[in-house]
């Protein structure tokens, strides 16, 4: 028993929704994905199990329909669009993405299948009533057009904007969606009303910018792209550095308290290298005053070269250490430091693995266990869990529907 | 009147910057009383973001910060000295009559100071508590200090966006202040459902290095399944689409300063039409009509594509490739996508607020409609103490004369 244990969710598979259905089927939603007779096209997304291309090895469709069940409903036939309404009409929730109008073309929208109660979560690319063209957005796009895109990337500005990797455009979009059927769930238990919910992905990547919207809407200032570091109206100082592996760090913000100083010092000096930081005396400096005004740089000399050796002495140390030494040796040294992890790093990191983060999950059809992302957060009564791994195609058609489907493959 | 889908629920709001403030944000847009507690004696700077660019004009101080109206609009804003016997037992009054205290502290912060979850369950048995931070309360790494750039260096985000054989490019924002504000409110509203049906309350660690991990998805798996890591020769090239593998796709430059169009070809049949469109010699024939062929050299590929989009507008590529059926987008800069965009002036996205000192600001909205219960956002980020006198009185009943006295011994 978890959170969202007898909620009933339905979810017309896409890409551009899959990971909201999983984050609801988590916290325990019975989450019943449909695809279509020849499996979702998330099913022919690489990378596959050993390389080996098959609908039932797409390491996607497993990732992002993690506890739910799978179904077959044809939506082009009158028997699967049956299908669905009587899938609609016990549910608690439907999750669809669909291009707008198509399933008011097939009769089976929201306003075709409302009753007391239904929340229907719609996401697509601009909103259910905005101009665009929905069926030519893709997660490249959908950042492209949406903001992200515009403040990321390197101080070389003859080399293009960057997207990050990940899907982020989703991604980003399907917090929105759960934030909101979570909220339009929570409305129903005090009102028994439902609702529909109309999630824009433009929008969202739209609100997702920091100070590249607000700092316009407040000041009418452009942010420009800065190497990993925040895209700004003026050019800030490099955060990144390459460590003795070969491996990069993020400096974070240089120390500036007498505290932080003093804690740097010690650790070099732990290190044994502290006699050969020539700027240590500033250190030490730095360590014996009460307090630094950093408004005072450029201006007392003291404050300068304190400030100047602080920053200093992160680049010394990263040049001498692994990153993760680094990472971690400065971190207890009370710096907000970070190494650059690769995703496979962090998860292979004793921090993640003592949390628990790698989540096994049972394939018998293979005979192996497989390490899964875990939880993005920790309940103490009502845990996250992958209850099993994603559906083969049409594998409960049978339960759902008490009567097998003919899967075309 | 629009009902509010949150309108029953009052939030003890302890959170601050994007990672936590953008959580009750999502809350107070949909009606929920959120009362931020900030520090009388620090001015409230622990959220540095008071003090911080973006302004309105040239006035400066502690009420002036644009981001931190952004983040703030629609709460209630108090001044509480928690060093103070007086000033915990105004807070512990207050956590009696609210549902949720949320807070982004580093861990253990809020427990030295006496407000563990422990002690304000002992106030109120069914309080859901929400703590966001770094690393989580748990772990080799629980004391370790993060802000947005450290959380994406550590969980893969910051590597996994570049251009490969150069350092990572990063996200240019604190894309996880952003996710992790999206995970807390998620938690809180997961707790209130649950809360909703069986009456109990609990405590949750989120901890947004582990909410960034979860990002990668299948690219975690292809290492715990295939063992290939991400870390390998030509890895990242994050403008392109190895999974699914489609070629053309990248970001190209256009016309004039700086200026970047975004296109992505699925298939063939777009790989086809968007040859048609440039109509040079090098996109015509066999080599490049299976998606083999293209995979096989798409260094040319790209080169010969930024050849063609080098010269012409942005807006002009888009709408000839859209024309025929091909996925692209400009890369659009703030004012092209806030003031001169259709989908999102259409869509409500930036609302304008009146706040107390600044007047009116227009704000980040939500994504979202509500066909019955949407949010609204109206009033902008407090002042602090702004609430104080209003807040106290209309839940603890205490008169304007008590505050004064309260403020008089700097409990308030």
């Amino acid at each position: 028993m978890t959170v969202l244990t007898g909620v009933r969710v339905v979810e017309l598979s896409h890409e551009r929704g899959a990971f909201a259905g999983k984050l609801l089927a988590d916290m325990g939603a019975d989450v019943i994905v449909a695809e279509p007779p020849d499996g979702s096209a998330l099913r022919r997304w690489g990378p596959f199990v050993d390389d080996v291309p098959d609908p039932e090895r797409s390491l996607a469709w497993w990732h992002y329909n993690t506890s739910k069940r799978g179904v077959v409903i044809d939506l082009d036939g009158a028997a699967g669009r049956e299908r669905f309404r009587r899938l609609v009409a016990r549910a608690d929730l439907v999750l669809e993405c669909e291009d707008p109008g198509r399933l008011a073309g097939l009769g089976i929208d929201y306003a075709d299948l409302v009753r007391e109660g239904l929340v229907w979560v719609s996401i697509t690319p601009f909103g259910r009533a905005q101009p665009g063209r929905a069926d030519l957005a893709t997660d490249l796009t959908v950042l492209a057009a949406g903001g992200p895109v515009w403040s990321c990337g390197y101080d070389d500005h003859a080399l293009p904007p960057i997207r990050g990797g990940g899907f982020q455009g989703y991604n980003i979009a399907c917090h929105y969606a759960v934030m909101s059927a979570l909220t339009a769930l929570l409305w129903r238990g005090v009102s028994g009303e439902g609702q529909l919910v109309d999630v824009s992905m433009h929008a969202a990547a739209n609100v997702t910018t920091e100070m590249a919207s607000y700092n316009y809407l407040v000041q009418g200032t452009t942010v420009q792209r800065q190497t990993g570091r925040h895209a700004l109206e003026t050019l800030s100082l490099p955060s990144q550095v390459r460590c003795a592996d070969g491996r990069y760090v993020n400096t974070g913000v240089p120390p500036r308290q007498p505290k932080e100083y003093a804690g740097l010092l010690r650790w070099l000096r732990e290190l044994g290298v502290a006699d050969q930081f020539p700027e240590a005396v500033f250190l030490e400096m730095g360590a014996q005053r009460d307090f630094i005004d950093l408004s005072k740089i450029g201006q007392d000399d003291e404050v300068t070269a304190i400030f100047a050796a602080g920053r200093e002495a992160l680049n010394f140390a990263a040049s001498r250490l692994s990153a993760y030494d680094f990472f971690v040796g400065c971190q207890r040294a009370g710096m907000p430091v970070g190494a650059i992890y690769a995703p496979e790093e962090a998860f292979e990191d004793p921090h993640f693995v003592a949390r628990g983060f790698p989540t096994p999950v049972e394939h018998p059809e293979l005979g192996r266990t497989i390490r899964y992302p875990g939880a993005p957060y920790r309940f103490e009564k009502t845990p996250w869990r992958i209850g099993r791994r994603a559906p083969r195609l049409g594998e409960h058609d049978a339960e759902v529907f008490g009567e097998a489907s003919t899967p075309r493959r | 009147m629009t009902p509010k889908a949150l309108g029953q629920l009052r939030i003890c709001d302890f959170t601050g910057q994007l990672a936590g403030a953008g959580a009750t944000k999502w809350l107070a847009a949909f009606g929920a009383e959120v009362i931020r507690i900030e520090d009388p004696v620090k001015q409230g700077t622990w959220d540095i973001l008071r003090m911080l660019p973006p302004f309105v004009d040239e006035r400066r101080g502690v009420d002036f910060g644009g981001g931190f109206n952004n983040h703030n609009v629609e709460k209630h804003g108090i001044t509480l000295n928690l060093r103070t016997e007086k000033g915990r037992e105004l807070l512990y009054e207050i956590v009696k009559r609210s549902d949720v205290v949320a807070e982004n502290f580093a861990a253990g912060v809020l427990a030295k100071m006496g407000l563990s979850y422990e002690r304000m369950k002992q106030l109120r048995p069914d309080i859901i508590y929400v703590s966001n931070c770094g690393f989580g309360h748990r772990g080799p790494y629980a004391s370790f200090k993060t802000w947005g750039p450290i959380v994406q260096a550590v969980s893969g985000l910051t590597f996994t966006s570049g251009l490969p054989d150069r350092e990572p490019a990063g996200w240019g924002y604190s894309y996880m202040d952003h996710t992790g504000a999206c995970y807390m409110a998620i938690a809180i509203l997961l707790a209130l459902l649950h809360r909703q049906r069986t009456g109990e309350g609990q405590w949750v660690d989120l901890s947004c290095t582990d909410a960034g991990l979860t990002l990668h998805g299948p690219a975690l798996l292809d290492w715990s399944v295939n063992g290939r890591p991400l870390r390998r020769p030509g890895s990242p090239h994050s403008n392109r689409s190895e999974q699914p593998a489609r070629a053309p796709h990248g970001i190209y430059p256009a016309a004039g300063d700086d200026e970047w169009v975004a296109i992505a070809c699925r298939s063939d049949a777009e790989w086809q039409a968007l040859a048609g469109v440039v109509g040079e010699p090098w996109a015509q024939g066999p080599r490049f009509a299976a998606l083999a062929g293209r995979l096989a050299a798409q260094d040319e590929l790209d080169a010969r594509l930024a050849g063609w989009t080098r010269g012409r507008e942005k807006a002009a590529t888009v709408a000839a490739l859209a024309a025929a059926g091909v996925p692209a987008a400009p890369v659009a800069k703030p004012a092209e996508r806030i003031d001169g965009d259709p989908a999102t002036s259409g869509f409500g996205l930036w609302p304008t607020v009146r706040h107390s000192k600044m007047g009116d600001v227009r704000v980040d909205g939500l994504p979202v409609h509500f066909s019955k219960t949407d949010w609204e956002l109206r009033r902008g980020g407090p002042c602090l103490g702004e609430h104080t006198e209003a807040v106290l009185g209309r839940l603890l009943g205490l008169s304007p004369d008590d505050v004064a006295k309260l403020r008089a011994e700097g409990v308030v």
